[in-house]
């Protein structure tokens, strides 16, 4: 797949970008990568239920992206959302324990794996519907432009949403109302088990962005550094005032679409391929090429996410289910306000 | 300005204008409310008063909007969505049922959704089939949301700012018969609150219950009816989500029997959940079945008699209580 | 050593099939490496082992379909080695509980434990509560089927509560003014307002006792309390009044009735009174209906075909003559007061039983047992009376005598024609029981007995 850039009214070109940073954007991959592994395991043993969407593979999207936000910018996801949530600091313990579905889960364990919300880090689910949050994104960003709040709001979705209306209409409000928002398109080329050269007449999403006057292109999603850089270029503008921009991340996810997916749709050999140039994979070679990476390093790091993912299944297990008598709490909200 | 009279739709104007003056948080999006002034003329006016920052003419782009609606609420806004029609809800369903009715209880009580949708609902005007739907009960069915009907012009003109006040999404259905109704100015003290029903006609024989577009036609029926010596106690239950069941079982228990006026098809009505209610918590004092006077179950057709055959009307409702008061004795 | 347990893939997935297995016993794996193909119904799955070990045993053979959670192998870990960085140790928490081995299936056994218990709980409860229900309704339907054999009758709520409130029966009501001639409102209110009875009957008012208390106990909680009952109740007298009525339409509908009659000279019996009564205060004379009843109780121990029950196609006689006198009532209403073993009674102290009693009736003040066990009834309708009584069998009695006014008349006795005091004593009784030869026979013995009255007192 191809980049093709936009042109864009930018200041820089590229970002720069320190070895400990890049390190740091290394752990937050493999970090992500044990605790969807670890999800899987569970799932299987039947603690964690429902649907259960991995984002192994994809890590380098949700890390970069997230480094080009403020604390005070917006998050909406889509159902394989545990590596944005992680990404975007919620707590692994709140995490697994929603998975878990128990009361200290982000979401009271009332959401699970598909519904993970964080109002106080601005991280808005964990949709199960395809293409459902997009047009929550835009009038969130409406409501920011409204109240003059330079906030950026970040959405993401799959290439497969692209073929929903909301996508269209939201991308027409988007740049209509000149929003501050950035649509990021996961694009793994399967929706589900569908593939995208037989679902899209135009496979390039940029280019249906750009058709709607959006600044938009594509970058290789297997390498964080990449889409850290053009998120931030884009972000940037963004706060700026210049309107909507869509960034597509060409991606591929190593896993079926969830857990109950026998893959008769793809071949193993190219599950394989993309594996090769996986995001971990790359970066992990690249630093240990540059000799930024020891062997006693890269252990103490494994370690300290296996550690935490432990914390995090000690606490999910530990922690209480909710109060069926609280079952009513939340479906209104009492107070006027 | 004593006795000046207003219509339903310049009741709502005047809500939106003052909730707006009142709120710099509360902004109108849907389609032709800006330059076109509304496709009911609510909002004629507004765009000049507020601009198009404040009054938003949209795309026709219902989950888009209803969408972003909610978005903007979540991000701090009040906002009311205008869908032109309840027909033209469909294409909002996912947002409103699937986004606004649940974000609230499955992030855990996290997230606020203060929105208000109004929309435009019913039939009367011959405009066919895909025009002429009354799908309050489909909204009412689903817990997170609620659902307000109202059918007087002080209603029109207090509950909508009491909607704006709630902090959850309230679905706020005008009936299009309503919209040239007339009455006295009202006073804030016609509408005492969003969630009650009102006793508007006092009663002894039979419980008519209704909402919206069919109350005038309850009022009517009630009134030959008492020239038949029937003595009709009309409620207009006003909300429809939540329902209250207080008023609507203290008239029950009281005349001991109830007919339903309602819109909707029969199948699946509101009245059918009407008529459950009262037969789980009034048996005891019915002194015959409750019924239920709908609409037939056809496509609502567009020349007027097969419409007025389709849709509630006086003379059936005036039938279907004498038909319910009617005495037997076997022989 | 862990044990490999058939995965879940989804929530759909209730068993898997070992379709291949891609390791084999002794074989080093390491985490992450497929070790086997699960066949599910949406077709094959590759299976990871999540640990760096050796595959110790294979417990399931290619193609066995297992349960979710089965075991299908066991895994010998890699021992604690820093270097194996991917080696996650499992969570404290579950080894607390035993081995490796035995931990997952201990917790979920006890958890599976707690909620079958619970589970079996509330399903117990609830047959119980369903059972209670069930019997409570089979007691209510029979019950009605006992009242009500043949129609059905609709009834609606409103007026079976306020029936309720009453302590009326509807179900004596044969038709209402609703739909389809349903009871409503206005019956039950029209028959409180003419002085209805709720039941006099043994059997039905046990019965009604019974249903009204079950209904008041399978009424449902309403949202507002009915309103406290402000109309008069009716006495025990109108209530009586209303279930002789339907008890008599019933009889007729029912009863086979044969009619006897016998003309009785009175002269021997009325000289022995006129003796006894010569010196006493007219409130301890004795009236000639008492040596009356004195003569059918004692003649009825004899004759056991007109003395007892008839009930659901048997008869039962019974060992006591408890004489019911039926008194009518100045406010219109009638009630049978039962004498218990009158046959054991002289006529003095029946004399005073009558009066007694006819007094308390009178005042609304006889007991229950006076009122519900008569196994015979006598109707009298006193000096103003007719000549003679045709009179309605009381169901489920079998026979019933009328007595009509002594009256003088020229009789023949002895081929002489003599002015006698007559009076007439007529039998109704129950075909299905007797016939007319023993019905007759019991008459005379009557008659025998009234011409021997000092044997009466």
């Amino acid at each position: 797949m191809q980049t093709d850039t936009n042109k864009i009214q930018t200041g820089t070109n590229k970002i720069h970008m320190d070895i400990a940073h890049i390190k740091f954007l290394f752990k937050q991959m493999l970090r992500i990568r044990r605790f969807e592994e670890k999800c899987a395991e569970l799932y299987t043993e039947e603690k964690i239920r429902g649907f259960l969407h991995l984002y192994i593979g994809e890590e380098a999207v949700a890390v970069g992206i997230m480094q080009a936000l403020k604390p005070e910018d917006a998050v909406f996801g889509t159902y394989r959302e545990h590596g944005h949530a992680l990404a975007r600091g919620l707590s692994m313990d709140n995490v697994m324990s929603e998975m878990f579905g128990k009361v200290t889960g982000s979401s009271r364990g009332r959401g699970g794996s598909m519904h993970i919300f964080d109002v106080e880090k601005q991280f808005y689910g964990g949709n199960a519907i395809v293409a459902g949050a997009l047009p929550l994104a835009v009038g969130l960003a409406l409501a920011n432009k409204m109240q003059n709040k330079k906030n950026v709001v970040v959405c993401f979705f799959g290439e497969g949403a692209v073929a929903e209306g909301e996508f269209h209409e939201s991308l027409n409000l988007a740049k209509l109302w000149h929003l501050p928002i950035l649509f990021v398109c996961e694009n793994n080329g399967y929706a589900m088990g569908t593939a995208l050269a037989i679902s899209e007449s135009e496979q390039h999403i940029f280019r249906k962005a750009q058709s709607y006057g959006l600044a938009a292109h594509a970058v290789d999603g297997m390498n964080v550094v990449e889409v850290e850089s053009a998120a931030s270029q884009y972000c940037n503008s963004i706060r700026n005032g210049d309107g909507p921009c869509l960034l597509e991340c060409n991606t591929y996810r190593f896993r079926g679409h969830s857990m109950f997916d026998t893959q008769l749709y793809r071949k193993a050999d190219e599950v394989e391929e993309w594996k090769s140039k996986g995001p971990i994979k790359k970066l992990k070679r690249w630093l240990e090429a540059n000799d930024k990476l020891s062997a006693d390093e890269l252990i103490e790091i494994e370690d300290e996410v296996a550690a935490e993912i432990n914390q995090a299944i000690v606490f999910a297990e530990g922690s209480q289910l909710e109060e069926i008598s609280d079952l009513y709490l939340g479906v209104y909200a009492e107070e006027e306000s | 300005m004593i006795n000046q009279s207003l219509t339903y739709r310049e009741a709502l104007r005047i809500a939106i204008e003052e909730a707006m003056n009142a709120d710099e948080r509360v902004v109108l999006l849907g389609e032709d409310v800006g330059n076109y002034g509304g496709c009911y003329a609510v909002s004629k006016g507004l765009s000049e008063t507020f601009g198009s920052n404040r009054i938003i003419d949209t795309p026709l782009s219902e989950s888009g909007f209803v969408g972003a609606g909610i978005g903007a609420a979540i991000g701090g806004m009040r906002p009311i969505v205008e869908i032109m029609t309840v027909n033209f809800s469909l294409l909002a369903l996912d947002q409103i049922v699937n986004n606004a009715a649940t974000i609230r209880h499955m992030s855990g009580n996290q997230v606020s959704i203060p929105l208000v949708i109004r929309m435009a609902t019913g039939a009367g005007k011959q405009l066919a089939a895909q025009h002429s739907h009354s799908l309050e009960n489909w909204y009412a069915h689903v817990p997170g949301i609620k659902v307000l009907a109202p059918a007087t012009v002080a209603d029109a003109r207090y509950m909508l700012g009491m909607a704006l006040k709630d902090p959850n999404p309230v679905m706020f259905f005008e009936h299009v018969m309503l919209y040239n109704e007339s009455a006295t100015t009202p006073a804030p003290e016609d509408c005492p609150d969003m969630c009650s029903a009102i006793v508007r006609k006092i009663g002894t024989d039979i419980s008519l219950v209704t909402y919206g577009g069919s109350l005038p036609k309850a009022l009517e029926a009630a009134r030959q009816l008492a020239q038949q010596d029937v003595s009709v106690e009309v409620i207009d239950l006003r909300s429809l989500r939540p329902l209250d069941t207080d008023t609507l079982f203290r008239s029950v228990e009281k005349t001991h029997r109830l007919l339903v006026v309602d819109e909707g098809w029969r199948t699946g009505s509101l009245a059918g959940e009407l008529c459950a209610l009262v037969a789980e918590n009034c048996f005891w004092s019915l002194d015959a079945p409750p019924i239920r006077v709908c609409s037939e179950e056809v496509p609502i057709p567009y020349p007027k008699h097969l419409e007025d055959a389709v849709t509630p009307q006086v003379a059936k409702i005036v039938e279907a209580v004498l038909g319910l008061l009617k005495q037997e004795i076997v022989s | 050593m862990k044990i490999l347990t058939m995965p879940s893939f989804g929530s759909d997935m209730a068993t898997g099939t070992l379709a291949q297995w891609h390791v084999k016993e002794g074989q080093k794996v390491s985490k992450g490496n497929i070790i086997a193909s699960i066949d599910t119904m949406k077709g094959l799955i590759d299976m990871e082992v999540f640990d760096n070990g050796t595959i110790d045993s294979l417990l399931a053979s290619e193609g066995e379909e297992l349960d979710i959670g089965a075991p299908i192998a066991q895994l010998r870990l890699l021992s604690e080695n820093k270097a194996s960085a991917s080696n996650i140790e499992k969570p404290i928490v579950v080894n607390i509980l035993g081995t490796d081995a035995d931990a997952d299936t201990d917790i979920d056994a006890i958890a599976k434990a707690n909620i079958n218990s619970t589970a079996n709980n509330v399903s117990q409860s609830k047959q119980e509560a369903n059972t209670k229900k069930e019997e409570a309704r089979t007691e209510l339907s029979e019950q009605s089927q006992d009242a009500q054999p043949n129609k059905p009758l609709f009834v609606s709520p409103a007026a079976r509560k306020r029936a309720l409130e009453l302590g009326l029966d509807w179900r004596q009501l044969e038709h209402g003014h609703g739909p389809a001639g349903a009871i409503i409102l206005q019956d039950i209110e029209a028959a409180q307002n003419t002085n209805v009875q709720s039941s006099s009957q043994p059997e039905n008012s046990l019965q009604l006792e019974k249903s009204l208390q079950l209904e008041k106990s399978l009424q449902l909680k309403t949202v507002s309390q009915p309103k406290a009952i402000t109309e008069t109740k009716p006495t025990p007298a109108e209530m009586m009044r209303q279930a002789i009525s339907a008890n008599v339409s019933r009889s007729k509908r029912e009863i086979p009735h044969y009619y006897l009659q016998l003309d009785v000279v009175l002269n021997k019996a009325l000289d022995c009174l006129s003796i006894h009564n010569a010196n006493l205060p007219p409130s301890k004379r004795i009236l000639v209906n008492a040596l009356v009843y004195c003569a059918i109780a004692r003649s009825l121990t004899t004759f056991p075909a007109f003395n007892g029950f008839y009930n659901d196609g048997q008869y039962h006689a019974s060992d006591e003559v408890h004489l019911g006198n039926a008194i009518s009532l100045r406010t219109g209403g009638l009630i049978i007061a039962s004498i218990h073993n009158a046959h054991r009674l002289g006529a003095v102290e029946l004399m005073d039983k009558i009066t007694d009693q006819v007094t308390r009736a009178r005042e609304g003040g006889l007991t229950m047992s006076e009122v519900q066990d008569a196994t015979v009834t006598v109707s009298n309708l006193g000096d103003r009376g007719s000549d003679s009584i045709q009179s309605i069998i009381f169901p489920p009695q079998v026979a019933i005598f009328g007595i009509g006014r002594p009256r003088k008349m020229p009789w023949i006795i002895d081929d002489e024609i003599v002015c006698a005091t007559i009076v007439n004593i007529s039998l109704a009784a129950d075909h299905r029981v007797s016939d007319g030869h023993s019905g007759a026979r019991l008459l005379n013995k009557i008659n025998k007995l009234l011409q021997t009255p000092e044997k009466l007192i």
